[in-house]
């Protein structure tokens, strides 16, 4: 059959023969290992960036538990604070108790000796006041009997009893 | 500067060579072949045609249509055992080209038909690669000796009408192909709703091609032509065919293959209801 233009069935399937061989060689030599490479490339970038997504998530995550911790150690810090600051009122509370009992034993002390001293004091000016009493009585007694020799004789004899005494011994 | 010098006086002397040598070997007698005749068998290849292996003869296009497969084979086969086994995360110039050529053909199938595109992608590369290369094939000026014992320039494969026409077919076969396994026997009526585009795809790529050839051809047909004009018409045509056919080819396929395999949407509820 005779068609226009030249048109060849036999010719057609030739260069149908010479392009699927192409197209295969192609495909085999070129299209697919340059496109793995490409996905494989893409794979890599792409496990990279997920890679960084799951540290900055466990980034995020430490953040977070590092807020969570270090609330709760303010907490325990403020829980023992008040602890240690109760104790605190405690031991002062009994230290002032301990103090204030001290205190009023040695004010007790300090009251009994002063009485004691007083005490002491009173009779001893009690004592002299009437060893003063007496010996200005005695003088009086004396100016008024006359001779100062003869009350002289007469306080000797009257010490003598202990002066004779302090010999004997 | 005395390389500069060098290489200037070596440039200037071959092309002067290559006048001396052009008007020498000029034909002294009238034209063997009329440019009508020239013309003629530049579309139609009754004349001018060639043994394939002694076994039949063929057009021109189909040889260079073998041509252009073992050489781009060849050339497929050298960067696949040497250079795509060193490709790095960080590519270089050679896998950068590789990977842009890829990466287009790929997104174009991808852009176009989100359905079924991993075949289509490979179908694209390898028809825009051979219309790309095939186009610029016809810059090498290779020769051939005819049945008539006339020596010819080798043209670009997709010149014969029969390239052409396998090149549209078969298109128009993966677009036929793309419907059916989108959308079973309803896809076999939608891509049969298309069915110029076998003639348009054939006859636009036939036509495209051979207004370069022809131009081509009758540039050189007269001596006085072939100095420096064949600059601008065969080598800045040629490379902006190439891109310009390689692009629309391959669009189209991709464009008309996501139309046909995209599958019916899905009918809305109150629809399903009443049709129940």
């Amino acid at each position: 059959m005779n068609i226009p233009l030249n048109i060849d069935w036999q010719q057609i399937l030739l260069h149908l023969f010479n392009f699927v061989l192409l197209a295969g060689g192609l495909y085999l030599l070129l299209y697919r290992p340059v496109k793995d490479f490409m996905k494989k490339r893409e794979d890599h970038y792409a496990q990279m960036a997920q890679e960084a997504e799951k540290d900055r998530q466990e980034a995020r995550q430490m953040v977070q538990d590092y807020k969570e911790k270090l609330a709760d150690i303010d907490q325990e810090i403020a829980g023992r604070k008040q602890a240690a600051q109760k104790e605190l009122d405690q031991l002062r509370e009994q230290e002032l108790a301990q103090t204030k009992k001290q205190a009023d034993t040695i004010l007790a002390q300090a009251h009994a000796a002063t009485q004691q001293e007083h005490d002491a004091m009173l009779a001893k000016a009690s004592k002299e006041l009437t060893g003063l009493v007496v010996t200005a009585a005695e003088r009086i007694a004396l100016k008024s009997q006359g001779d100062p020799y003869e009350q002289f004789l007469d306080l000797v004899e009257r010490e003598a009893p202990d002066g004779q005494q302090q010999e004997e011994n | 500067m005395k390389r500069k010098r060098a290489f200037l006086v070596v440039w200037l002397g071959l092309a002067a060579v290559l006048l001396i040598a052009s008007f020498l070997t000029m034909p002294s007698g009238p034209e063997e072949e009329s440019v009508q005749e020239m013309m003629r068998d530049a579309v139609l290849h009754e004349s001018n045609q060639i043994s394939l292996f002694g076994v039949c003869t063929v057009n021109p296009g189909l040889v260079s249509g073998f041509v252009v497969t073992a050489v781009l084979l060849v050339a497929a086969a050298l960067i696949r055992i040497f250079a795509i086994p060193r490709f790095k995360y960080v590519p270089g110039k050679l896998q950068l080209l590789l990977e842009q050529a890829v990466g287009m053909f790929d997104g174009l199938a991808k852009s176009n038909s989100p359905w079924r595109n991993g075949f289509l992608g490979s179908y694209v590369f390898a028809a825009g690669a051979y219309i790309f290369f095939g186009t610029l094939f016809e810059l090498f000026g290779l020769q051939a000796i005819t049945t008539t014992g006339r020596s010819i320039t080798l043209p670009a494969p997709l010149s014969d009408i029969n390239a052409a026409i396998m090149l549209g077919v078969l298109s128009y076969g993966v677009i036929f192909s793309g419907a059916i396994a989108g959308n079973g026997v309803r896809g076999i009526g939608k891509a049969l709703k298309e069915v110029s585009l076998l003639i348009s795809m054939s006859f636009r790529l036939f036509g495209a091609l051979l207004s370069g050839l022809l131009v081509t051809e009758l540039v050189y047909y007269y001596i006085s032509l072939s100095f420096v004009l064949p600059v601008i018409v065969a080598v800045l045509f040629t490379l902006l065919h190439a891109l310009i056919q390689s692009y629309v080819l391959t669009m189209l396929v991709a464009l008309f293959y996501g139309e046909m395999s995209e599958p019916p949407a899905p009918k809305p509820a109150k629809q399903r209801d009443k049709a129940a």
